[in-house]
């Protein structure tokens, strides 16, 4: 009862501030809306029972996205600029693509999935469980994507840098 | 009315609920990246739809493999690729502002920038 009055607020945040986050006109504020779609999807997560994923959600997202998009943001666009008007025929276009596919996938969820898979209380997974299976090797274990993942890191932040330096 | 009530607030919350909102998200992302031009938007959508394929993950694995933990590696290891993502693309945005001073997607006919030495030296 509590939890499907809160996954409503949830849903209702995350639908109507997703939506906002991509037609609004002002670019700082377009941000500020998937601050709060991040913080409402880690909401959903903790309502998951999964408290890791919550933290890291709002850690990684919340923290450090949201903070490199309002850097990007203020470095290329002045204060109270606004955003130009797009085309009206690729607005509509898009407006019409994207209903036809939300209606086509909806009616294909609503037709396969009834409600026989009902939440069971799960094993809570705790952060000594979690390491192990990041650092294992057997079988559902996850050293290998955990190190290419590492890699992947480094390769993206030196490209970063590289990128953006100033040329002399 | 009372049935319908019932339905809406007794249980738990059906695995409908979590693809609906994701689904909802994903649209929406969908609708940004055909529709806007800033490149810093088309940036928004992208995270917006792989915010929802993540809802998605962990939903699915909750309801119907509680026992396991793929989806919620695969979502840990998504919002760190996302991170990978948007770092690079906000500097390649950077360095697109810095040469063409403004990050219309319409403006942008090449990635070579304009007047690099070799462009000099011929």
């Amino acid at each position: 009862m509590v939890e499907l009055i809160i996954f409503y607020v949830l849903a209702i945040v995350i639908s109507v501030f997703s939506i906002m986050a991509v037609s609004s006109k002002r670019l700082i504020r377009s941000a500020t809306y998937l601050l709060f779609v991040l913080l409402a999807t880690a909401g959903l997560y903790l309502l998951l029972d999964y408290e890791y994923l919550f933290a890291v959600q709002t850690a990684v997202y919340a923290g450090g996205i949201m903070v490199l998009f309002i850097f990007a943001i203020l470095l290329t666009h002045k204060p109270g600029d606004r955003v130009p008007n797009e085309p009206k025929r690729q607005r509509i276009l898009s407006i019409i693509l994207s209903v036809a596919g939300f209606a086509f996938c909806a009616h294909i969820i609503f037709h396969n999935i009834n409600r026989v898979y009902q939440l069971v209380p799960a094993n809570e997974i705790n952060v000594k469980q979690l390491g192990m299976t990041l650092m294992g090797t057997e079988k559902f274990e996850y050293l290998l994507p955990f190190e290419t993942i590492s890699i992947l890191l480094l390769a993206c932040m030196v490209g970063a840098i590289m990128i953006a330096r100033k040329r002399s | 009315m009372t049935g319908l009530f019932d339905n809406f607030f007794s249980g738990s919350v059906p695995l409908e609920g979590y693809i609906i909102v994701s689904l909802i998200m994903f649209f929406a992302g969908v609708y940004g990246f055909l529709s806007r031009r800033s490149l810093l938007m088309i940036l928004i959508s992208i995270e917006l739809i792989l915010n929802a394929a993540d809802i998605n993950f962990a939903a699915f694995n909750r309801y119907l493999y509680p026992g396991h933990m793929e989806g919620f590696f695969f979502t840990i290891f998504t919002i760190a690729i996302s991170a990978c993502e948007t770092a690079v693309a906000i500097a390649i945005v950077i360095n697109i502002y810095r040469n063409l001073n403004n990050v219309d997607v319409d403006n942008l006919q090449e990635l070579k920038e304009p007047d690099s030495p070799e462009e000099i030296k011929k």
